[in-house]
């Protein structure tokens, strides 16, 4: 059974978003899908200072299967991103929620997170998908 | 008998498996204004004797001259050898198959040629190769657009001594993708870029900065100077090279400022000019943009009972895995002209290629000199060249150099359509092949058109 810790919200494409307590939302991919991509090869992280929009490719994360887009659930601005990914991308393997983030953005609008799933919402989606 | 695997029968089931009344239905979607009509004005099919016949005939029509032609593509000598060894049943294909893995050889083959070209340019990763050094270069502009995350401009500085036909492929290529090229002027007395001419794009956005060593007119850039600019202001550095002057020339790798992205004509390593084709490109890159680059990639690896192998990898790049979002639609690369490229860099070895690019630097300097001594020719530029060089006439250089290949002698290229500012001038070349001989063959044609014509 995959983690989905309370305290996060989710998205339907498996990102989670942290609210920070400076307002900052760190987003990344949730316990589910790593599993489902496998080892993690390399991650090609945003560029600080990038606008994306809700629903935007903003990451891409490449596995010894695939390489698949990573959504940004909410708009914003990206203010920071977890370089150390670069060396380490095994990081979302071992600490998806923790260690494994992707980046920080600067929300447009931060009731925009509350429109996200909650966990139990989520925990819901994946067990439908079959975890 | 039909070699197509599927009778009328298996059409009739899959149709009706999925519904559809016929073939035509599934095209549907596809408006009747973009439809290709049957072509009109194509004849009949002809038999192995007539085609075999025609093509005699027009492989005769080439003739056997004395060329001077460079401009992108060049006279070398091709050892036995090369050919002898690619045209092998177990080389002779034209793509990565499509079981590539069970074909160790071609991807030894590849690997080995990859090895050779990143040692050659100075850089740390090199593809298996690309349709040829023009859109090698397109390419190499889209991968700098995607290296350069920052940029917002998708601006590409692009000199004008870059070859005409390349900047005309790349524009081509790279306009539907919103890439704008800019063209950098160059001095006419010295045939080059003047790095200041670049103090203009200070503050601007520029996502490219394309650099051709040795340029165009066969002069050497200052790639140091121009290199090191793009460096200090973090644009991409797209170099585009000859293969055989790097036996010579500083690696880009070596330059200042480095590069980011070399490409280049593979043509001169031991494929013949064949009327202009088939050529193959070349690319290399640093590992931290690995994977940016387009194309192919065959790596060494260890199978499960830890004996060294070989394998194509870095695939997520490509359209099958990653369809829209993939580097290119670049999904195979020029085989066989690899392989005999491959040959040759082999037989040559490093000391083999310098003697090759020695040779041609000092028999272009022995053709500028016996042009020049002719009257009404003077040499263009100031500048150091490898092996081609401009000479400029006292009068236009089409009617000359007609009057050249009339005794099948290709002076060279008349400048005048591309570079109209140089007034009458060509661009001519002079590799190993040519002898003392020849060149003074050539100066004293030259010489006779231009009384000639005088006295016309």
């Amino acid at each position: 059974m995959s983690q989905v810790p309370s305290g996060l919200r989710y998205s339907k494409t498996h990102e989670w978003v942290r609210v920070m307590p400076d307002g900052l939302l760190e987003i990344g991919i949730t316990d589910h899908a790593q599993r489902a991509l496998g080892d993690l090869v390399f991650v090609e992280t945003p560029e600080p200072g990038r606008r994306v929009s809700a629903g935007e490719p903003y990451a891409v994360v490449e596995s010894v299967k695939a390489a698949s887009d990573v959504y940004c659930p909410v708009a914003g601005e990206i203010a920071a991103a977890n370089t150390e990914l670069a060396s380490a991308p095994e990081r979302i393997n071992q600490s998806p929620y923790e260690a494994g983030w992707i980046a920080r953005i600067r929300p447009d609008d931060a009731a925009a997170v509350a429109k996200l799933l909650t966990p139990e919402q989520y925990s819901k989606l994946i067990e439908a998908e079959g975890d | 008998m039909a070699f197509i695997p599927h009778t009328p029968a298996d059409i009739e089931e899959m149709l009706a498996a999925i519904g559809a009344a016929s073939i035509e239905e599934l095209f549907d979607e596809i408006p009747a204004s973009i439809r290709a009509r049957p072509l009109t004005g194509v004849p009949e099919a002809f038999g192995e004797m007539q085609i075999g016949r025609l093509m005699r005939e027009r492989a005769a029509c080439d003739g056997l001259p004395l060329s001077f032609l460079g401009a992108g593509a060049y006279e070398h000598h091709i050892p036995a050898a090369v050919w002898a060894i690619a045209t092998r049943g177990e080389f002779y294909s034209s793509y990565t198959p499509y079981q590539a893995e069970a074909s160790q050889g071609t991807l030894q083959t590849i690997y080995e040629f990859q090895t050779m070209i990143a040692s050659l340019t100075g850089m740390q990763v090199a593809n298996a190769s690309l349709y040829d050094g023009a859109s090698a270069f397109a390419e190499a502009l889209l991968m700098a657009m995607r290296i350069n995350r920052r940029s917002k401009s998708l601006k590409a500085l692009v000199p004008s001594t870059v070859h005409p036909h390349y900047r005309a492929v790349a524009r081509a290529i790279t306009s539907h993708q919103s890439v704008k090229l800019e063209e950098i002027p160059y001095c006419t007395e010295t045939g080059r870029i003047v790095p200041e001419a670049l103090v203009r794009y200070e503050g601007e956005d520029v996502a490219a900065l394309a650099i051709q060593q040795p340029n165009f007119f066969g002069v050497l850039e200052d790639a140091d100077a121009l290199s090191d600019w793009a460096r200090r202001r973090g644009i991409p550095v797209v170099a585009i090279v000859n293969p055989t002057s790097l036996a010579l020339l500083q690696p880009p790798g070596a330059w200042r400022g480095g590069a980011d992205v070399v490409v280049g004509e593979g043509q001169p390593l031991g494929v013949p000019l064949s009327s202009g084709g088939p050529y193959f490109g070349f690319m290399a890159t640093r590992m931290e943009h690995v994977r940016q680059m387009p194309g192919r990639i065959v790596g060494r690896t260890l199978d499960t009972t830890g004996h060294p192998g070989f394998t194509l990898t870095l695939q997520a790049r490509e359209q099958h895995i990653r369809r829209g979002r993939a580097t290119s639609n670049i999904c195979t690369n020029q085989g066989l002209m690899v392989t005999a490229a491959t040959v040759y860099l082999s037989l040559m070895g490093p000391q083999g290629l310098q003697r090759v690019a020695t040779a041609c630097h000092a028999r272009t300097a022995e053709l500028l000199e016996a042009l020049t001594r002719v009257p009404g020719v003077r040499s263009a530029f100031s500048s150091p060249f490898f092996h081609e060089v401009v000479l400029r006439l006292d009068r236009p250089a089409a009617p000359v150099l007609a009057a050249l290949a009339r005794q099948d002698i290709l002076g060279g290229i008349d400048l005048a359509p591309y570079y109209p500012e140089l007034g009458a001038a060509f661009l001519a070349c002079a590799t190993e092949t040519k002898t003392t001989a020849d060149i003074e063959a050539f100066a004293s044609a030259v010489g006779a058109a231009l009384t000639s014509q005088h006295a016309a």
